[in-house]
């Protein structure tokens, strides 16, 4: 039985040892890297605790009373809603410019009772749209009609799976996995940035609820066929089949018209 | 040859095997079923003539058979899906297994390919295999066309092969077409609904067009048998027919050989169909099989049931064709939308027409007419057997790259939406930027492949000329160092200097001895320009007698070469006095690179 | 080398001429392990035939899995997530089965059968010159025994015969192919009265159900009840836009439309997609197909893209219950450009 060290010169010692090299460095850095640091806790009274969040982390580009200045739009009329989305996707406060688009952060910078009160501070700014009843936001309505909807209403920006999509200058339509019930009902509901106002009117509240339960289930990532290579179409089965398809079968074709040892 | 001991190895395991004479004495002189087949057929002289058939070796010549085997997985997989699938538009309501599309209208075309999906004991498993196989069968055309192309193995005899090769592969890219049309779902169906305006519009008759092929109004009923018809008889039928011909046409040429040692115009060298190449290409078969089978296993292909069922309503993002067809639809994309114009009462949509209908007919008839200007340019009338290494077509290989560059801009064009996604790019400005790379690149490509081909004919001309680099380096009595090149041996340089370097055509005279110009000096001047164009600067090939004269030129970078390593002619030891490198000649007597009269070397040991 | 040879024939690729290298031939043999050791050509034996096994294996596991798992069994794969366990098995133990014949063969060719080069000789493609008159006579003696020559009669009217037979076939396949357009491409089902319904719901859209930046989808009443649904709808298809009324600079289209409500085709005028992208932000209106773009402050007028017209634009009005309806029919042929389009 030959010793390890007796294969060190072997074809494959390398690419054993660049593998070994970058695990060791991942794995490191997973448990080294620092947590992001907690926001601090609100205090009593909601709508004031949202008050003095605003003021801390809003004021500067929405104005101190929330009437919008050069840098942030109005915020009169939003609605909890539109809060609640935006900063419960850590889209807000904003991490980089506005344009093309308010990218979505990293992280989300609050905590949950945070949002409910900045959430409860704006609502008291103009009536909006309130935070949807959790009742709609299960994703337990009829998967099928939540399907139908999507196709009509939102595949043509967000792609026939909730993929993403691309709209003009650079915006986009961001990906919709693992998105949670209410953002996705919150959504539809304030028409964020580019995206227009699905109201209760054009899309009901079950209707809503059955588009959640469609994504809900593309969630639970289901692909009878294997691989799905992003659901974003033939252009990435194109690019598997010229890359692998045909490497790896004309590799066997190199093998083939080698000469054997 | 066979020695009287043991023999060893493979030679061991065929020692008991019949020569041809035990065979021609035996009773059973092809009897049994072979017999009773050649009894009524006459088969056994072209058997014996097939089987003894010699096929080169090399990796590339199976690039071609990567489609023959696609196009067989395709016609079997294909078979047994027509045993499920519905070519009907007719309404139904689904009801099967798969829970986010129960109860939702569809057509039974799209239902039948969800139930065989789903519902069909190896349904998905024998879809996908098919769809993959589509796609690799178009891959492996495409490159077996660069290969040809590239290595000029279209000219003459070739010239009809290749011509078959431009249909074949054209009609490829329409089967696959109506192949992904045929499900009705979705992404396909705005697919046909862009069909539909391509076709309308055509000046003149594109609304007749487009209703006669439709059965009426778009979708209307028709459109999904039609194309079923189209793609699993019609379409089928030519593609087999000229597939036929088109390997019939190898058999009778023989295949081509890339030049080496011992190859020739003459000769075809390889290995003979029996044993070898049944072994290899019937292995190779199932090789392709079997890896197309992986991939339909392990990764999703056409996702129908996400697209979900056709109606003229919703739309998806990302709407793109199967990749074969992309580089029309990234024309459809770059062409710019003021070329409609309205003409008494009447509208040209030139914007559709071009890039939809014009552009691909246009690519693939120049691509088929290749052989014949190249033809023209080299006035070259001989047969070629022996392949082109493409630096030394460097013009050729140039226009190749120039057309593949501007194929991939199109190609490229048509994933701008999700290159803008994943690059987080705008998708205005990569629109406006494959625009002018669409007429930047090509010229660009050109010249840069051409250059390259010849600074690598000037590399080979110098490893001819001058050896490899040893990588040893001597220091003679008087100080200098030069390093010591090592010529290269005979069996790798053929493959350096075989080749034929061609000339510009010259015009013949264009004034008769009267004084009367001839007719068609036009056209002759044309070819004498395009000629020029294609072989003006070329790089000579290494002759013997050049070889020679490197050999003399006095210069101190190389050490002496026998007559037996260079094999270049040979000459006396006189001649070689006074020629040698590192000025030998003038070395003192005991120095080892010395020469002398007798044209041995020099150095302590040999006789002086 | 023959005349025949350096004219029409091969290139004297050989050589031979004082200005070329000789070919050296083919370079020595150089035998593999198998040929010259005994037990290298029974190691690839086995190897050959393991995977020959193999193959035999994932066979038998292909029609066991057949029948053994259910169709609707999903499995967790790593790297692929919840895949069909029956498309996955089936599919591997059939590519392995495939696969290792082929890798079998390919290694037995490789390693044990011959591996000498063999040569054989071409022969120019042009026929012998004898064929070739031969082949002309035939032909000529032929045509002249047929007579075809001196008899002009026989040789117009067979021509015309010949000529003119295969029109009967051309026109049944093409002549009852399908209708005469008229005006099928010009007009829609859109009437003047008809209520604006929600697609896919069909249900009516009320004057207060639009908010500020709201988007509908939107069919006419009663196409669905049409004998032609798809063929209506693909025509029919329209978006309907809230903006802010002063944000839009053309007249007519505020006219045209209800309080910054305004409603427009949904097929694109470049080849036909359904135009649905709106960016409320900009207020363009984005085709995912080819990235036309229609700017709907300015009349859906292209500003982007290979679309040369803009959108047609449906003429909304309220009726007495407060539903949106159709206050005219399109004016214009909705869709892609067509010659008689005017």
């Amino acid at each position: 039985m030959k010793t390890l060290g007796s294969h060190r010169r072997h074809p494959a010692a390398i690419v054993v040892l660049l593998l070994l090299g970058l695990l060791t460095t991942g794995g490191l850095y997973s448990l080294l890297a620092p947590r992001p640091a907690q926001a601090a806790v609100g205090t009593a009274d909601d709508v004031n605790a949202g008050r003095k969040l605003f003021l801390a982390n809003c004021a500067t580009c929405h104005g101190l009373h929330g009437q919008g200045n050069k840098i942030g739009p109005s915020l009169i009329g939003v609605g909890a809603a539109a809060v609640d989305f935006q900063v419960g996707t850590g889209r807000m406060p904003a991490s980089g410019p506005a344009l093309p688009q308010v990218p979505r952060g990293k992280q989300v910078m609050f905590t949950n009772q945070e949002i409910a009160n900045l959430a409860a501070y704006v609502a008291t700014l103009g009536p909006g749209p309130a935070i949807p009843d959790s009742q709609y936001t299960q994703g337990d309505g009829s998967i099928a009609r939540g399907n139908e909807l999507f196709k009509v209403n939102c595949a043509m920006c967000h792609n026939f799976a909730g993929s993403g999509g691309a709209l003009t200058r650079g915006k986009f339509a961001p990906s919709l996995r693992n998105a949670t019930g209410k953002h996705i009902y919150e959504a539809m509901l304030t028409g964020p940035q580019s995206m227009p106002v699905f109201n209760d009117q054009n899309l009901s509240p079950t209707d809503k609820n059955d588009v959640i339960s469609y994504l809900h289930d593309l969630d639970k990532n289901k692909n009878p066929g294997g691989l799905s290579l992003g659901n974003l179409g033939p252009v990435s089965e194109g690019m598997f089949v010229w890359i692998f398809g045909l490497g790896l079968v004309v590799g066997a074709a190199v093998w083939l018209g080698s000469k054997a040892a | 040859m066979s020695p009287q001991s043991t023999p060893k190895g493979a030679e061991g395991l065929r020692a008991d095997d019949l020569t041809l004479e035990e065979v021609a004495a035996s009773k059973s002189r092809g009897g049994g079923l072979a017999g009773w087949l050649d009894d009524r057929t006459s088969a056994a002289k072209p058997t014996s003539y097939l089987l003894k058939k010699v096929f080169p070796d090399h990796w590339s010549f199976m690039l071609g058979e990567i489609a023959m085997f696609s196009l067989i997985i395709l016609l079997v997989t294909g078979t047994f899906l027509t045993f499920w699938f519905v070519p009907s538009s007719g309404k139904v309501i689904y009801n099967g297994s798969y829970v986010p599309l129960k109860g939702i209208p569809m057509s039974e075309a799209f239902k039948s390919t969800v139930d065989i999906s789903f519902d069909v004991r190896g349904g998905l498993i024998m879809r996908q295999i098919h769809h993959w196989s589509a796609l690799l069968f178009t891959v492996s055309i495409t490159v077996h066309m660069f290969r040809v192309f590239f290595t000029g193995a279209f000219r003459k005899p070739r010239e009809i092969n290749w011509v078959i090769g431009t249909i074949l592969s054209l009609l490829a890219i329409n089967e696959g077409f109506t192949g992904y049309s045929l499900p009705d779902d979705l992404l396909s169906g705005t697919g046909i609904r862009a069909a539909e305006g391509f076709i309308q519009s055509v000046p003149v008759l594109g609304s007749y067009m487009a209703f006669f092929l439709f059965g009426g109004a778009f979708p209307g009923e028709a459109i999904i048998p039609r194309l079923f018809t189209v793609h699993v008889l019609l379409l089928p039928a030519v593609i087999i027919g000229l597939f036929t011909a088109h390997i019939v046409l190898v058999a009778v040429h023989k295949h081509t050989q890339y030049p080496g040692p011992g190859k020739t115009n003459e000769n075809v060298i390889g290995y003979p169909f029996m044993p070898v190449y049944m072994a290899k290409a019937g292995g190779f078969f199932f090789i392709v099989f079997g890896i197309t089978t992986l991939m339909a296993a392990l990764v999703t292909i056409n996702p129908i049931w996400l697209y979900g069922p056709y109606d003229p309503s919703p739309v998806t993002a990302g709407s793109q064709p199967d990749w074969y067809m992309g580089f029309a639809d990234g024309a459809l994309r770059l062409f710019p939308g003021f070329f409609e114009f309205n003409i008494f009462g009447h509208t040209l949509s030139l914007n559709v027409f071009i890039p939809s209908l014009i552009v691909m007919p246009l690519l693939y008839s120049i691509a088929g007419a290749y052989p014949f200007i190249e033809s023209w340019v080299t006035g070259d009338k001989r047969e070629h057997h022996l392949l082109d290494r493409p630096r030394n077509a460097p013009t050729r290989t140039g226009l190749g790259v120039m057309a593949i560059s501007f194929y991939l801009i199109l190609f490229l064009a048509a994933g701008n939406d999700l290159i803008a996604i994943k690059l987080g790019l705008s998708i205005n400005d990569i629109t406006q930027t494959f625009r002018i790379l669409l007429l930047v690149i090509p010229p660009l490509a050109y010249w840069v492949t051409k250059r390259i081909c010849m600074s690598l004919q000037r590399r080979d001309h110098d490893l001819v000329l001058h050896g490899r680099e040893s990588g040893r380096v001597v220091r003679t009595a008087e100080g200098s160092f030069f390093e010591v090149h090592e010529p290269l041996p005979e069996h790798q340089r053929w493959a350096l200097v075989q080749h034929e370097t061609l000339t510009p055509l010259k015009l013949t005279a264009t004034v008769d001895a009267q004084g009367v110009r001839r007719k068609s000096t036009r056209r002759e001047r044309l070819r004498a320009k395009v000629s020029s164009f294609y072989f003006a600067d070329g790089v000579q090939t290494v002759s013997p007698a050049e070889l020679a004269a490197a050999h003399h030129d006095g210069s101190a970078r190389e050490a002496l070469e026998t007559e037996q390593d260079s094999g270049a002619p040979h000459l006396s030891a006189e001649e070689w006095v006074g020629q040698l490198h590192g000025g030998a000649d003038e070395r003192p007597e005991t120095d080892a690179y010395a020469s002398h009269e007798d044209g041995t070397e020099g150095g302590p040991t040999s006789p002086s | 080398m023959s005349e025949h040879g350096t004219e029409q024939g091969l290139v004297e690729g050989s050589g031979g001429a004082p200005d070329r290298f000789t070919n050296p031939g083919l370079p020595p043999h150089v035998p593999r392990s198998a040929d010259l050791d005994e037990r290298a050509a029974r190691r690839a034996e086995r190897q050959v035939a393991t995977l020959f096994s193999v193959s035999m294996l994932a066979t038998v596991v292909f029609l066991v899995a057949y029948f053994a798992i259910d169709q609707k069994t999903y499995q967790f794969i790593p790297g692929i997530g919840l895949a069909s366990l029956s498309n996955i098995v089936l599919g591997v133990s059939l590519g392995v089965s495939l696969l290792c014949i082929g890798l079998g063969a390919v290694h037995w060719a490789k390693t044990l059968m011959p591996d000498t080069e063999v040569i054989e000789d071409r022969h120019p493609q042009r026929s012998s010159d004898e064929a070739r008159q031969d082949a002309v006579e035939t032909i000529v003696a032929g045509g002249s025994a047929s007579q075809l020559g001196r008899r002009p009669l026989i040789k117009y009217t067979l021509g015309g015969a010949l000529g003119l037979f295969a029109i009967p076939l051309l026109v049944q396949l093409t002549g009852s192919l399908g209708p005469l357009p008229k005006a099928d491409l010009s007009t829609t089902f859109w009437r003047r009265g008809m209520r604006l319904m929600r697609d896919p719901e069909m249900t009516p859209i009320k004057l207060s159900d639009v908010t500020l930046g709201s988007v509908f989808h939107v069919m006419p009443e009663g196409i669905d009840k049409s004998p032609h649904v798809l063929e209506e709808k693909a025509k029919a298809a329209v978006i309907l836009i809230s903006l802010p009324p002063d944000a839009i600079q053309v007249p007519k289209e505020s006219a045209w439309g209800v309080d910054g409500i305004v409603a427009y085709s949904k097929i694109c005028t470049h080849v036909g997609c359904p135009v649905g992208l709106y960016e409320h932000r900009t207020h363009h209106l984005l085709c995912p197909c080819h990235q036309s773009t229609f700017d709907v402050t300015r009349d859906a007028e292209v500003i982007f893209g290979p679309a040369h017209r803009p959108l047609p634009q449906l003429k909304i009005t309220v009726d007495a219950d407060g539903y949106l309806i159709a206050a005219a029919p399109f004016l214009q042929p909705v869709g892609p450009s067509y010659w008689e389009r005017g």
